[in-house]
C-alpha cells in the first residue's frame, strides 16, 4: 500500500510542479489592421529610386565586422558571396568556444585584423581569438571584475550588447558602469573610466558607438528611477567630452538655440522639467541602453531614449520629455538638433532605444535621407534625417494600444481603452511591455530593399500600482502578465518593405525572436531562436534553407566575415537569457507569471526547450 | 529501486555511528550556550541536525497570520517585489522555491535583510524597523510553504500566505529530496 502511494506521488508530483499553463493568445479581432492605423504623408513612389545606404554611411565591405551594427548606416549587410542559397545547406561548425558564463549573451562577435573579440554577460569577460590559427586559440582574456552588487540593479538579466574595435582598441562597458578600452594586441587596458553609479541604479549594457575619435555611450536603469544620459568620451583617453541628460532643464539636456524640433509640441523652454510633476524628472528614466548611430553625411548622431519612470503613469502626469523619443545631436558638442517623441506620457514601457537604420529612400517622388526606427510601440517609423519629420508610421506587429500616428502633429493617437490605470487591470494590451520588438537589431539588404525585423508577437495585462521611490531599488509600480499575440506564436521574422510600407513575407516562430539578424549578398538571412536553432532563410521568400541546433537559446547578434583563408564565416553566440529568457538563466520560478516584470507569464514553457549556456559558434562551408 | 534501501540504511547507520564518535571533540562554537543568533548549518548528513541556537526574537513570528499578511503588504511597499516579483524572482532570485542561498530559517532570512548580500541584495538594517524586517522574513518564508503554494490561483502566487509553522524549523534530519524529473521550477542558481 505504501509503495502504491509513493508511486502515485511520483506520478503526480512532476505534473503539479510543471510550469503554469500558458495564457490564451489575444484574439485577432482585438487588434487593428495595418490599413486602419498605418499612415504616410505620400503614396509609395518606388519608381523614384533604389533604396540603399549611402557609401559614406556604409562603405564597401572589407570583410571585417568591427562594430556590432557593421557600419554607421547600421545595415548589418555582408557583401560576401561565398555562401549562396544553393550551398548554404552544407554549412558546418568550424570551431566553438565556451564563454564560461551561463547568462544571456546578447553581444556581436567582433572581427578585426584576423582576430575575433567577444564580451560576455556579467562578469563581462573579454576574449580575443586568433583566427589565423587552427581552432582559433585564445590570444588573451580580460576580466574587468565589475562590482558583484551590480547584478542587483540590472533589470533584465546581466547582459552586454557588445564592444567595438577602433584604432587598435577594443572598447566596451561593464555592468557596473565602467567603460574600458583594451589594447587589441595585448589585452591590457589603455584606459578605464567609471561612469555609472550602481547605488543609484545605474548600470551599462549597451554597445558603445565609436566614431570620429569619440565614444558615445549611455546608462541603463529605466526600471530603477535613474535619470538617463548620453555621453561622449575621447577615444584615446576616456576623457569626458560632454554629457546630455534626457530629463530636466534645457542646459542639462544640451538644448540651446540650435534646437529645431519639427513638431510644436517639442518646442518651449525646459520641457524636461515642465512636462513632469515637481522634481519627478530627477528620477524619471529616459535611459540610453540601445543603439546610438553616427551619420557622417549629416554630421549627426541619433539616439533613442528609454521609458519614463515609474511604469505607473498616474504618478507622472505630463508628456515626460525627453523620454521614449529620439534625439539628433551634434557629435562634437552634444547639442540637440531635433527630437521626436514616439510615446508622449508612455503608459506601456515602450522605450525608444531600438536601432535606427540610415537609408536613402524614395518617398513622395524623390530620394530622401531617412532613418528607419522600429519602435517598441509596434510602428515602423520612417523619419527625415535633416528635420525629424515623420514621413510614415505603419504597424509591423499587432497593435491596439494606439490608433496610428497623427502625421500633422506627430503625436501617437493613444487608444483610451488600453490606457493603464491605478488599481485596474487592463487586459489584452498589444504590443506588450517589451514591445512589438525589443533591442535586437534588424538588418537591411540593398539587394532586396527589405528590412529583416526580428520581433515579438506578444500582448499583456497590466495593472498600475502606487510605488515608492527607494534609491537603488526598482521603481516600477505595475503588475504585468504577458501573453501570446494573435495566432499564439510569440515571435516573427518580418521582411519589411519600407517603400511599399508592407511586409514581403513573415516567418512565425514559437518563441519571441530576441536575436538580431544579418543579411548577406547571397540573399541569406541568418537569425537564432530562443530554443537554440540557428537558421538561414531565403532573403526573398523566407524559405528555410538551413538550420543547426546549438547548446542554448540564441539572443545575440550574428555576424558574417571573411577569414584569413579568404572564406566566408558566420559567427553567433548562444546563451539564452535577457528579459525574455530570464526564466531559464534566472533563477526565476515559472510558477509566478508576474516574475521578470510579467515576462514569465508568456515564457513559462521555455525551460522545457532549452537550458542556460554560452558558446561561440563559427560556421563555414567545408574547406 | 527498493533493493537499494538496505544499502542506504547501512550507509546511514555508519554515518550516525561515526558521528557519535565526534563526542570526544571539544564543543563547537555553535554549541556554546552563550552564543545566540548565530546559526551554524549542519553540513554533515547523518549527524545531529537539530538547531543549536535560535534567535529568541524570531519566536513571535511563527504561527502568526498577522506577521505574514503584514509582511506581504510591506513586501510591496518596500519594493521587494520589484526584484523578487510575487516570489518568482527576476532581478533577485526566486523565493517560492525550496533553495535557500543564505539559509531559510526565519533568523537567517532576517539576517539577510539586515546585512544585505554581495550579489545585489541591499542591506536594510537601520533603514526598516526591525519589527517589519521580521514580518518580511515571515512572509518570505511563507512563500514556499506547501499551504501557500496550494492556495495559488491563477498566475500570481503568494497572495494568501500561510503562517509559518514553528515545526518547519524542526529539522528531522536528512531525507531524500522530492523527485524533480521534469520539474521545470528547479532552477540552477548560478552565481547568485
Amino acid at each position: 500500500m505504501r509503495a502504491f502511494i509513493i508511486t502515485i506521488a511520483l506520478a503526480i508530483g512532476p505534473l503539479a510542479a510543471l510550469a503554469q499553463k500558458l495564457p490564451d493568445p489575444v484574439p485577432a479581432n482585438e487588434v487593428f489592421s495595418a490599413q486602419e492605423i498605418g499612415r504616410a504623408l505620400s503614396a509609395p513612389t518606388p519608381q523614384a529610386g533604389h533604396t540603399a545606404a549611402s557609401l559614406a554611411n556604409a562603405p564597401a565591405d572589407d570583410g571585417q565586422w568591427t562594430m556590432p551594427s557593421k557600419n554607421f548606416a547600421s545595415t548589418r549587410f555582408s557583401a560576401l558571396t561565398e555562401l549562396t542559397q544553393a550551398n548554404v545547406r552544407n554549412l558546418v561548425p568550424m570551431f566553438t568556444f565556451s564563454l564560461a558564463v551561463n547568462k544571456g549573451q546578447e553581444a556581436a562577435p567582433i572581427v578585426a585584423d584576423n582576430t575575433m573579440y567577444i564580451v560576455t554577460a556579467y562578469p563581462n569577460y573579454v576574449y580575443a581569438l586568433d583566427l589565423t590559427q587552427p581552432g582559433a586559440p585564445l590570444k588573451w582574456k580580460f576580466a574587468p571584475k565589475p562590482l558583484p552588487a551590480s547584478q542587483g540593479v540590472a533589470c533584465c538579466d546581466v547582459v552586454n550588447r557588445g564592444g567595438t574595435v577602433s584604432n587598435g582598441k577594443y572598447i566596451f562597458d561593464t555592468l557596473d558602469g565602467q567603460v574600458i578600452a583594451l589594447d587589441t594586441k595585448t589585452g591590457k587596458a589603455v584606459w578605464r573610466v567609471h561612469l555609472g553609479n550602481i547605488s543609484k541604479g545605474e548600470t551599462m549594457t549597451m554597445a558603445p558607438l565609436v566614431a570620429n575619435g569619440r565614444v558615445y555611450i549611455g546608462n541603463s536603469g529605466g526600471e530603477m528611477g535613474v535619470r538617463g544620459w548620453t555621453t561622449a568620451l575621447d577615444e584615446n583617453t576616456g576623457k569626458l567630452l560632454w554629457k546630455a541628460y534626457n530629463t530636466g532643464p534645457d542646459r542639462d539636456v544640451l538644448i540651446d538655440s540650435q534646437f529645431k524640433p519639427f513638431y510644436p509640441s517639442d518646442r518651449g523652454a525646459d520641457l524636461g522639467v515642465k512636462t513632469w510633476p515637481p522634481q519627478a524628472w530627477q528620477i524619471g528614466g529616459g535611459s540610453v541602453w540601445g543603439w546610438i548611430t553616427y551619420d557622417p553625411e549629416l554630421n549627426a548622431i541619433y539616439h533613442g531614449t528609454g521609458n519614463p519612470g515609474p511604469w505607473n503613469a498616474d504618478q507622472r502626469p505630463g508628456d515626460n520629455k525627453w523620454t521614449t523619443g529620439i534625439f539628433a545631436r551634434d557629435p562634437v558638442s552634444g547639442a540637440a538638433r531635433w527630437y521626436y517623441q514616439f510615446n508622449p506620457h508612455d503608459e506601456h514601457d515602450y522605450d525608444g532605444i531600438n536601432e535606427q537604420i540610415l537609408l536613402d529612400m524614395p518617398f513622395a517622388g524623390k530620394m530622401q535621407k531617412v532613418l528607419v526606427h522600429l519602435d517598441r510601440n509596434g510602428y515602423v517609423y520612417v523619419i527625415e534625417r535633416h528635420t525629424g519629420q515623420v514621413l510614415s508610421a505603419d504597424p509591423f506587429g499587432p497593435v491596439n494600444s494606439s490608433k496610428g500616428v497623427d502625421l500633422n502633429t506627430g503625436r501617437l493617437i493613444v487608444n483610451p481603452e488600453k490606457q493603464t490605470k491605478l488599481g485596474v487591470e487592463i487586459r489584452n494590451i498589444c504590443p506588450t511591455a517589451s514591445g512589438s520588438k525589443d533591442w535586437n537589431p534588424s538588418s537591411f539588404s540593398p539587394q532586396t530593399g527589405l528590412l529583416y525585423i526580428p520581433h515579438e508577437n506578444m500582448c499583456m495585462d497590466w495593472m498600475s500600482m502606487q510605488v515608492n521611490y527607494i534609491v537603488g531599488t526598482p521603481y516600477v509600480g505595475a503588475d504585468v502578465h504577458m501573453k501570446p499575440g494573435p495566432g499564439g506564436h510569440r515571435g516573427e521574422l518580418t521582411a519589411w518593405d519600407p517603400v511599399l510600407r508592407k511586409p514581403a513575407w513573415v516567418v512565425k516562430e514559437n518563441f519571441p525572436l530576441w536575436s538580431g539578424t544579418v543579411v548577406t549578398a547571397g540573399d541569406l538571412v541568418f537569425y537564432g531562436t530562443m530554443e537554440g536553432w540557428f537558421k538561414a532563410v531565403n532573403a526573398r521568400t523566407g524559405e528555410l534553407l538551413w538550420r543547426f541546433k546549438v547548446d542554448s537559446g540564441i539572443i545575440s547578434q550574428p555576424v558574417s566575415y571573411r577569414g584569413p583563408d579568404g572564406h566566408q564565416y558566420i559567427a553567433v553566440l548562444s546563451g539564452v537569457g535577457g528579459w525574455s529568457g530570464a526564466v531559464v538563466s534566472g533563477p526565476v520560478d515559472p510558477r509566478d507569471g508576474s516574475a521578470a516584470l510579467g515576462m514569465v507569464n508568456a515564457m513559462s514553457d521555455l525551460p522545457k526547450y532549452t537550458t542556460a549556456g554560452g558558446t561561440l559558434y563559427v560556421f563555414a562551408l567545408p574547406h | 529501486m527498493y533493493s537499494r534501501f538496505p544499502i542506504e540504511l547501512a550507509a546511514l547507520a555508519w554515518l550516525i555511528l561515526s558521528g557519535c564518535r565526534q563526542g570526544a571533540l571539544p564543543a563547537l562554537p555553535a554549541e556554546q550556550p552563550d552564543r545566540q543568533g548565530v546559526i551554524d548549518s549542519a553540513l554533515d548528513p547523518g549527524v545531529d541536525h537539530s538547531l543549536v541556537t535560535i534567535d529568541p526574537r524570531a519566536a513571535a513570528y511563527y504561527d502568526n497570520a498577522d506577521a505574514v499578511n503584514t509582511g506581504k503588504r510591506l513586501f510591496g511597499q518596500y519594493n521587494c517585489s520589484g526584484c523578487h516579483s510575487n516570489g518568482g524572482g527576476g532581478i533577485g532570485p526566486s523565493l517560492m522555491d525550496d533553495e535557500w542561498i543564505y539559509g531559510g530559517r526565519l533568523e537567517q532570512i532576517h539576517q539577510t535583510l539586515v546585512e544585505g548580500r554581495p550579489n545585489g541584495m541591499p542591506a536594510w538594517g537601520g533603514k526598516i524597523p526591525d519589527e517589519q524586517l521580521w514580518q518580511l522574513s515571515a512572509y518570505v518564508r511563507s512563500m514556499s510553504l506547501p499551504a501557500t503554494l496550494a492556495a495559488q490561483t491563477g498566475a500570481t502566487p503568494s497572495q494568501s500566505p500561510a503562517p509559518v509553522p514553528r515545526a518547519v524549523e524542526n529539522d528531522a534530519g536528512w531525507s531524500a529530496p522530492p523527485d524533480t524529473t521534469n520539474d521545470y521550477t528547479t532552477t540552477t542558481l548560478g552565481p547568485k
